[in-house]
């Protein structure tokens, strides 16, 4: 039986930690959702982080913790970079200043040689794994509620709900903008990383466009009213392409008809009927 | 050298401009980041292959026709998505999710349609054939981006500015609860808009895929990069920053891969989006926006 188990897991090991990785991913993308704000930088983030942490792992051979500090702390240099002068403008800026990132670091890795170049990188060794994965996503779902409970929990919802009100009520409202941005950042960068050491190969185009619209589909169709929607939202979308493999070449599709579908029919998502509080606005 | 570099520069730059036009007329009228319009680019130049390889129309009629029917999906497109989420009075990044997701929908729809290879006009219906002045080299489809590029923009300054319609489309773009108040019909200042933007999206679509002779199916995205640069850099809404900063970027495009190396040309934009952001956010031209309650 046990034998039947591991041979399940062998199997099925790439989705598995897929499922996982796509979750860290969702909710790194509610991080910055749960503040009314938009990034489309999550694939890029996600990039920065993988290649980072592969070139520190293949060039160097440092060990996978240290990998991981830089797997998140390079990603969320390159947001403060980019979303500093977005904090006090409306949310569109940040959404129009993240969308273009992804390719121009395409751009950046194509032409960087020593990263691979256009072939990509290659032969990043096998760390981390199950535990590690939905290890680190069980710890994110707990702070993710802990802080959602807390006083900054709470600032953050007020923001979503109306920045103006909320920065009269005495939040100071860049600077939780810029916290969020950064953390998530970081952790689309770990998601990256833990990627990147699972499939042992990373190449300049995994980190495009349309990546960033699947992350934000996680997010959108789990809902934002708790941090379980993005993590079920990505199991969910996940999953279903295993499950609908015939669609193959229409999977895209399917995911963009998801996205329309939910933002005009269903705008808090699948999960997130029970979650609303008894008398909340709209 | 120089010279002509510069002439190219310019070129590509009309076509920034054109196409940024659309998109920047569209946030400025109905408030909305409108994703899908880098479709309305691709869709411009496949209906302009269609229509010239399929039923034998001129290259010159089949730019008119594309320009009419991108119009025409746009209006259908934004009644679909954008039509309900007005209605509901949804937040301003609702429309931005919306779009995305049915641009998603659209490109992948038309890749697994028909493929990712890229498709050439045919020889018969049009020949690029140039011309020599001042040992400058134009060739015909640069004259005619930048014939098009004058005419749309001459034609939709004088329809904004000395027409009735064009009052109501300022109106709306001003206020809209005001203007619906003084008796403008607000959903057809809507549609009118969308057909615009639409029109003038297909037709740069049509323009740059005739100039490359190069037509695929994510050719609008790789464009909307560049139209959010310029959009960015010309101020969000901004109609005459938009054209200044489209020359702009194509100039400095040009000049990059000239003098630098062509695998920089494409980061240009996004360089000065950014640059653009931190020193100055409301772009070129524009004016500090008061957020209204």
């Amino acid at each position: 039986m046990s034998a039947f188990f591991a041979n399940l897991l062998f199997t099925y090991q790439s989705l598995i930690y897929g499922l996982g990785i796509n979750a860290i991913l969702g909710l790194s993308m509610y991080v910055v959702l749960a503040i009314g704000q938009l990034s489309l930088g999550q694939a890029a983030f996600m990039g920065v982080g993988a290649y980072a942490s592969s070139l520190l792992s293949v060039k160097l051979g440092l060990s996978f913790p240290v990998v991981l500090v830089a797997a998140a702390g390079v990603p969320a240099m390159l947001a403060l970079l980019v979303s500093v002068p977005t904090l006090r403008l409306s949310g569109v800026y940040l959404a129009i200043a993240t969308i273009g990132l992804g390719e121009v670091l395409r751009l950046f890795y194509v032409n960087w040689d020593y990263a691979g170049g256009a072939l990509g990188l290659s032969g990043i060794p096998d760390r981390g794994g199950f535990f590690t994965i939905f290890g680190t996503l069980a710890l994110l779902l707990a702070a993710a509620f802990a802080v959602g409970r807390s006083r900054i929990g709470r600032a953050m919802e007020a923001i979503r709900e109306d920045e103006q009100a909320a920065g009269v009520m005495g939040i100071d409202v860049p600077r939780y903008k810029l916290a969020a941005l950064v953390i998530s950042a970081a952790i689309a960068g770990i998601a990256g990383a833990y990627n990147a050491h699972v499939t042992a190969f990373i190449a300049p185009g995994d980190y495009a466009f349309d990546n960033a619209v699947t992350i934000l589909s996680y997010a959108l169709l789990g809902g934002i009213g708790s941090p379980l929607g993005p993590v079920f939202g990505a199991f969910l979308l996940t999953a279903l392409p295993e499950l609908l493999r015939p669609l193959h070449d229409y999977r895209l599709v399917l995911n963009g008809l998801i996205i329309v579908s939910v933002v005009i029919f269903m705008p808090r998502g699948l999960f997130s009927w029970h979650m609303r509080r008894i008398g909340a606005a709209k | 050298m120089l010279g002509q570099q510069l002439l190219n520069g310019v070129v590509l730059g009309a076509v920034y401009a054109l196409f940024a036009l659309g998109f920047t007329l569209i946030f400025g009228v109905l408030g909305v980041i409108n994703l899908t319009y880098g479709f309305y680019f691709s869709a411009g130049a496949f209906l302009a292959l269609y229509f010239t390889q399929g039923l034998g129309i001129s290259m010159m009629l089949a730019l008119l026709l594309a320009g009419i029917v991108t119009g025409g999906i746009a209006v259908i497109l934004d009644g679909l998505l954008l039509t309900p989420l007005r209605r509901a009075k949804a937040p301003e990044l609702a429309s931005l999710m919306v779009t995305l997701g049915a641009t998603l929908f659209l490109y992948s729809l038309m890749s697994a349609y028909f493929g990712t290879d890229i498709r050439r006009l045919p020889p018969k219906v049009f020949t690029n054939v140039g011309f020599n002045w001042l040992g400058l080299h134009i060739e015909t489809s640069q004259l005619l981006i930048l014939v098009t590029m004058v005419v749309i923009v001459s034609g939709l300054g004088w329809l904004t500015q000395r027409t009735r319609m064009g009052l109501a489309i300022r109106a709306l773009a001003e206020n809209g609860t005001a203007a619906q108040l003084a008796g403008i019909n607000a959903g057809a200042v809507t549609r009118i808009v969308s057909f615009l933007s639409g029109g003038i999206g297909g037709l740069a679509g049509v323009l740059i895929g005739m100039n490359y002779n190069a037509i695929e199916p994510y050719m609008g995205e790789q464009m909307m990069l560049k139209g959010f640069a310029v959009v960015i850099m010309g101020g969000l809404g901004n109609i005459r920053g938009a054209l200044v900063a489209g020359l702009m970027l194509g100039v400095l495009e040009t000049l990059t891969a000239g003098y630098i190396g062509s695998s920089l040309k494409d980061a240009v934009g996004f360089g000065l989006a950014v640059l653009t952001l931190w020193v100055r956010p409301v772009g070129l031209f524009g004016r500090a926006t008061i957020k209204r309650a």
